[in-house]
């Protein structure tokens, strides 16, 4: 039983992460940081009074382009924001849509909240479960999708609901669940 | 795809909130926002009013926190730290919405933006602000595109920005979108996370009005709470007041809503004091072969209440009256042949999901309760464990933990347990009675 948003990626990914705690910081991974990405985190840093404010701006910088926020791009983040790379592992760790380890291509957020349980969560979970092969924090062995529980979506009246990437979707039913996913190639 | 409307007006007077929605549920754009008065809010009271007058006027409007806990904005504006020994400093617009079974906030901002940002300009002039920030959860992907066009349209129609509407007011917005969490809502949490820290609640005093973002005089208050500011600047503070007409002391419409096992779920524009019965009616009622067992008033934290109390009106004082708490005023209705075990655990494995570990009572009560709540539902419960429950969410409850997460996770386990104590007692198993079936021995103990 676990409590905690469950870890993303398969076993596989699992395992390659952990020797990759923090402790290891110094380890670069040869990670550099595009000009894009180092110009759009410098804008971002503008829109506050201090640079760590735009450490969570800047995560979602990256992890756009890249999938998912490794030891290296944690270590490059805090040079550029001049802050610890210690704080902005701890600000990663702390959010769930903040990815520390591989996700697939496409993550489905599948809302796991009140209304949506009334509504049919357990069987859209299922359906998409043994649809993939996977359960919530897995991802598929082809890298296609990573399954996630996410806080209620704002879309209750529509419930069940769940997002594939930025994409809302409700109501889901379990029979939709084939047709829905073969649209994420 | 926006939420179904059960009714709409396009009277101001009546509907300050949505009566400029269009026909399509669209966005309205800039000019289609000053058609309908849009922005005429702002002008007139950068040129005709005091932030104290407007203030003055919040505070008659008796408009009550929309973000689930009901403070009075027009009180919370009183106490922000101002004057010439004092920063400028942030108005935080909460568009964190992700109590379960809220969908409000996402409607407004996706359709009428313009609203919002009219609304947070004039609390930046009342509270002395020089900037603001809208913080928006990270899944809200149509909401901050839709934000984005409406603050370029207003900075580039000098609405925003230096001498705004050509005032000597000064004032901009600027869009931070969050990477997920439900405690990011709790708005000393979500000044952390806006300072791009772990978003730990911070404690008070001092309160953000005083020390917020940076050190600064911070107001936070919700997406809808604000929204509602330009009408009562525009038509006054009786004005707002009076349209509960007499339903209640709370002031103004709201947003309410119907999710569940209902045959048309959605949203409506209300007076406060509008009963649960006829939310429920405008939503078609139950689902075909359903009967109502029970209803949460207002989100996940919220106490859950029974039938009878169907009748009562939707305000703060009356259903906190009734044991619950009117919270962000969106009804979740749930059905006769659902299990009240397994949705208050259901309730309680999102609280323990996403406590964010600070004090020991949340983040080690909330996951025993849902332990003990798993093996009641499994049938597997022991004796005391109704008890233990119990003490539990007393353990949580108000007062006893750094943030108001917990007593909002105690609140629908308390009143499961309360009106629906036969179902938990329906899963505990009886070793102890059984193994004494036979005759006690005497002297045997
Ligand atoms: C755990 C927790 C989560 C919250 N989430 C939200 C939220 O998503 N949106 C919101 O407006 N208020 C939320 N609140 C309430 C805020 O702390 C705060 O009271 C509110 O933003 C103040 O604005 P208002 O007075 O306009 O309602 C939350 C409170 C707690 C304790
Ligand atoms: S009550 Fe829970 S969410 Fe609030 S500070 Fe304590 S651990 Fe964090
Ligand atoms: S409970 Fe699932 S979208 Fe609100």
């Amino acid at each position: 039983m676990t409590m905690d948003t469950p870890a993303t990626g398969n076993t596989r990914a699992s395992k390659a992460s952990q020797g990759n705690l923090i402790a290891s910081v110094g380890r670069t991974d040869d990670f550099e940081l595009t000009d894009e990405e180092r110009s759009e985190i410098e804008h971002e840093m503008g829109h506050y009074e201090n640079p760590r404010a735009a450490s969570i701006g800047a995560l979602k910088i990256v992890q756009k382009r890249r999938g998912w926020i490794s030891d290296g791009a944690v270590i490059a983040i805090s040079d550029v924001l001049g802050i610890p790379s210690s704080d902005i592992e701890g600000v990663a760790t702390f959010y769930s849509l903040i990815f520390r380890q591989p996700v697939g291509r496409h993550v489905i957020l599948v809302c796991d909240s009140s209304s949506c349980f009334l509504t049919g969560h357990d069987e859209l979970r299922d359906a998409i479960s043994s649809e993939l092969g996977i359960n919530l924090g897995q991802t598929t062995g082809d890298d296609r999708f990573t399954m996630l529980p996410v806080c209620c979506l704002g879309a209750c009246d529509r419930g069940p609901a769940l997002m594939i990437n930025e994409d809302l979707h409700g109501p889901v039913e379990p029979g939709d669940v084939s047709a829905l996913l073969e649209r994420y190639s | 795809m926006t939420s179904h409307l059960f009714s709409t007006s396009t009277n101001g007077e009546t509907h300050p909130l949505t009566w400029r929605l269009r026909e399509d549920r669209g966005y309205v754009d800039l000019a289609e926002f000053q058609q309908k008065d849009g922005y005429e809010a702002v002008r007139i009271t950068l040129r005709d009013l005091s932030p104290d007058d407007l203030i003055e006027n919040m505070k008659t409007a008796n408009l009550r926190g929309r973000g689930g806990g009901g403070f009075s904005a027009g009180v919370k504006w009183s106490l922000t730290a101002r004057g010439d020994d004092h920063p400028r400093g942030y108005i935080v617009c909460n568009a964190d919405e992700m109590e379960p079974g809220t969908f409000k906030d996402r409607m407004l901002m996706e359709e009428i933006p313009h609203l919002l940002i009219e609304g947070m300009i004039l609390a930046g002039y009342a509270n002395n602000a020089r900037m603001g920030y809208i913080f928006l959860r990270g899944e809200y992907v149509l909401a901050a595109e839709r934000i984005e066009r409406a603050l370029s349209e207003a900075r580039e129609a000098g609405i925003l920005g230096s001498k705004v509407c050509g005032s000597d007011f000064d004032f901009d917005i600027f869009l931070h979108t969050g990477a997920g969490r439900y405690i990011c809502g709790e708005e000393t949490a979500l000044i952390n996370s806006l300072e791009g820290r772990r978003a730990n609640p911070r404690s008070k005093p001092p309160f953000p009005g005083q020390s917020g973002a940076w050190g600064k005089p911070t107001v936070v208050n919700n997406v809808e709470t604000l929204c509602n500011v330009p009408a009562i600047a525009l038509h006054g503070g009786e004005w707002y007041q009076a349209l509960s007409g007499g339903r209640s002391d709370d002031g103004g419409t709201k947003i309410f809503g119907v999710s569940g096992r209902v045959k048309r779920p959605g949203l409506v524009e209300l007076p406060m004091g509008v009963t649960g019965a006829e939310l429920l009616d405008m939503a078609g009622g139950m689902r075909d072969g359903l009967e109502l067992k029970t209803w949460l008033p207002g989100g996940g934290s919220t106490g859950f209440l029974l039938p009878e109390h169907l009748e009562l009106p939707l305000e703060f004082g009356a259903i906190g009256k009734a044991g619950s708490r009117l919270g962000t005023g969106l009804m979740t209705v749930v059905a006769h042949n659902q299990s009240v075990v397994s949705l208050t655990r259901n309730l309680e494995e999102f609280f323990a999901r996403e406590s964010c570990g600070w004090c020991t009572p949340c983040r080690d009560g909330l996951p025993w309760s849902v332990k003990l709540l798993r093996a009641i539902e499994r049938g597997e419960g022991e004796d005391g464990d109704i008890d233990m429950l119990i003490s539990l969410a007393h353990d949580i409850g108000p007062g006893k933990t750094f943030c108001a997460h917990a007593p909002g996770a105690a609140m629908p386990l308390e009143t499961a347990i309360k009106h629906f104590r036969h179902e938990f007692e329906a899963g505990i198993r009886h070793p102890a009675r059984e193994a004494h079936a036979e005759p006690i021995p005497v002297g045997s103990v």
